[in-house]
């Protein structure tokens, strides 16, 4: 299952990062070489074990499906990148593109 | 009169601030001399990317309350230094990554509260790996941190600025986190201890996730008690964050009163390759022999599927990483670069933002996850996993209170010795284990090899921290404080 530049090209795509053809071909080579020392557990035998689903000997407690918003020590416009009315300013979308930017 | 106690333990610390004998306010001035006396700046250990001297100078004060209170806090007056990775409403909290740059979070983890409670002094906030992808602290946005008994080598990673901040004796407890090791390993590197607490003892609302499913908060100490004092305070269930557990915490602090004798150490062969240094070896038996002339039994056990431990890690968690960091996109906090539209905005600030390290691992992450090879990597994955943590259900059933093993094969390797990234995964093959199975494990010093410290690994059971620590206690008195030092 030898990773190839299309799937490099694909996955970025997938998890929105830009890569320079030169970044592309690095990533192919690590991800092979990486993956590569994965196979070994494909010679595991696994047949009726269950997949880790929590770690801790209390399993993971459900809280209450509820509750206020956590307080925040400062307003939004602190840290946003772009907000105005209390909402988050992005650029339009691509299926938008005739329309005037922001 | 007061005195300041620059390099105090933090009892200490906490006995002459509730007696009067010397202030917080002092205290920190005395720490921040420190600082600047070792040179942790930038340009030389490089172990804080935020300390504002004139912030701590003027709140670094405690309560009338806490100082009348018959039981002062348990870390009254204690500078504590802080990972960048946890939430901070002064500092910045930047995960070590120009995608966090001057973000200033507008809420504060419980575990930086608890130790505001407990009269603790949040400290600066400490370098590190970015997003706590990384095993030398080399891969911070800020530059590398070095090790302050060997400054031309790594500090361990990801949580080299704290582990450096106590081994340079500015601070005797920081704040780290672990996902694989992140504590325990820059411990064994700087001649500290070095907790990693079991899965859901501490509070995570506030730490920067990156693998939910692995990541806990941990301790460095100068000391067994430093650390034990550090775990107490910031242990305990929180509402805000459903993982914890609604246990009790003991007072670790007090588990020197516990006597080994009697007590079953494991000695896992798979921990003790043919491979391994013959000088760690020997480091490792003296700790052993020790624990053995103390009363305690050592058995040797089997975990068999330790040697798998990496390839597992290495896709859990670049899988969680994936999902966790995608909400890094310039939208709603952090960097914003603008590129061609929507998509284009994303791609540009998440290709500016993450460094090399981090990218890797969304790449990989994204690939495991993704339609036709989800069985056969995450999947499979996730089966090994339970065969890791069914090996320390069994040791421990079988009567094992603590496992002991080397916390790394190696001491502190240079600074850019390594730049095969599956050659510098590799330096979690003896602490991830725990990660996978959400065991507590510590590391404290054993000696030195070839000049360097090294570090011993204690394992315990889930929630069983405390047998770990008596353990840790009386070893730390047989082999004497700071065996690395």
């Amino acid at each position: 299952m030898a990773v190839t530049i299309d799937d490099v090209r694909h996955i970025a795509a997938l998890a929105r990062l830009g890569l320079t053809d030169e970044r592309a071909d690095l990533l192919m080579t690590e991800m092979n070489t990486i993956l590569g020392h994965m196979a070994v557990l494909s010679k595991v035998d696994t047949k009726g074990v269950q997949e880790a689903i929590g770690v801790g000997a209390q399993g993971l407690p459900v809280r209450d499906d509820g509750g206020a918003p956590i307080p925040l020590a400062r307003s939004l416009d602190a840290f946003a990148p772009a907000l105005r009315d209390g909402f988050f300013i992005v650029p339009r979308l691509s299926t938008h593109e005739s329309a005037e930017e922001e | 009169m007061t005195e300041p106690i620059p390099t105090g333990t933090a009892a200490s610390l906490q006995e002459h601030t509730a007696s009067g004998r010397t202030t917080t306010a002092a205290t920190v001035d005395s720490a921040l001399a420190r600082a600047r006396d070792v040179n942790a700046g930038r340009e030389g250990l490089n172990i804080f990317v935020a300390l504002d001297d004139s912030y701590l100078q003027d709140h670094a004060t405690v309560s009338a309350t806490q100082l009348t209170d018959t039981e002062p806090g348990l870390l009254l007056g204690v500078p504590v230094a802080i990972k960048d990775n946890i939430a901070t409403l002064h500092h910045p909290t930047t995960c070590g990554s120009l995608i966090l740059g001057g973000y200033v979070s507008p809420y504060e983890a419980t575990v930086v509260r608890r130790l505001r409670e407990a009269g603790a002094v949040p400290f600066g906030k400490t370098n590190m790996d970015e997003f706590a992808m990384g095993s030398s602290t080399e891969n911070s946005a800020y530059g590398p941190t070095r090790n302050p008994p060997a400054p031309d080598r790594v500090p361990g990673g990801s949580s080299g600025g704290s582990a450096a901040a106590v081994a340079a004796g500015i601070v005797p407890i920081a704040l780290g986190s672990e996902t694989g090791g992140s504590v325990r390993q820059p411990a064994a590197f700087c001649g500290i201890v070095g907790v990693k607490p079991t899965y859901g003892r501490v509070s995570r609302f506030g730490l920067v996730a990156f693998a939910s499913s692995l990541d806990q908060v941990g301790v460095f100490g100068a000391t067994v008690d430093d650390a034990a004092r550090g775990l107490r305070t910031i242990a305990g269930h929180d509402p805000l964050d459903s993982t914890s557990a609604l246990l009790d915490v003991p007072d670790y602090h007090l588990a020197h009163r516990r006597s080994v004798k009697g007590m079953v150490i494991g000695r896992p062969k798979e921990y003790f390759p043919e491979s391994l240094d013959p000088r760690m070896r020997a480091r490792l038996d003296v700790a052993l022999e020790h624990l053995r002339e103390l009363g305690a039994e050592i058995r040797d056990v089997s975990l068999p599927h330790t040697g798998l431990a990496i390839p597992v890690y290495y896709i859990v968690a670049p899988a969680e990483a994936s999902s966790n960091l995608a909400r890094f996109d310039g939208v709603r906090y952090g960097l914003r670069i603008g590129g061609d539209g929507l998509k284009g905005m994303y791609e540009a600030t998440r290709s500016k933002g993450f460094g090399p390290e981090v990218t890797r691992r969304i790449m990989l992450g994204t690939y495991v996850l993704s339609a036709g090879y989800y069985d056969a990597y995450y999947r499979k994955a996730q089966r090994v996993r339970t065969l890791i943590a069914d090996d320390f259900s069994r040791v421990f059933a079988s009567g094992v209170d603590v496992l002991f093993t080397p916390t790394t094969p190696t001491p502190a390797f240079p600074i850019g010795a390594i730049s095969d990234p599956y050659e510098m995964y590799m330096s979690d093959i003896f602490t991830a284990t725990a990660n996978l199975a959400g065991v507590p494990a510590m590391s404290q010093p054993i000696g030195r090899v070839g000049g360097l410290p090294v570090g011993g690994q204690l394992l315990a059971a889930h929630f069983q921290e405390e047998k770990m620590f008596s353990v840790a206690y009386a070893l730390e008195r047989a082999l004497g404080v700071g065996a690395s030092s």
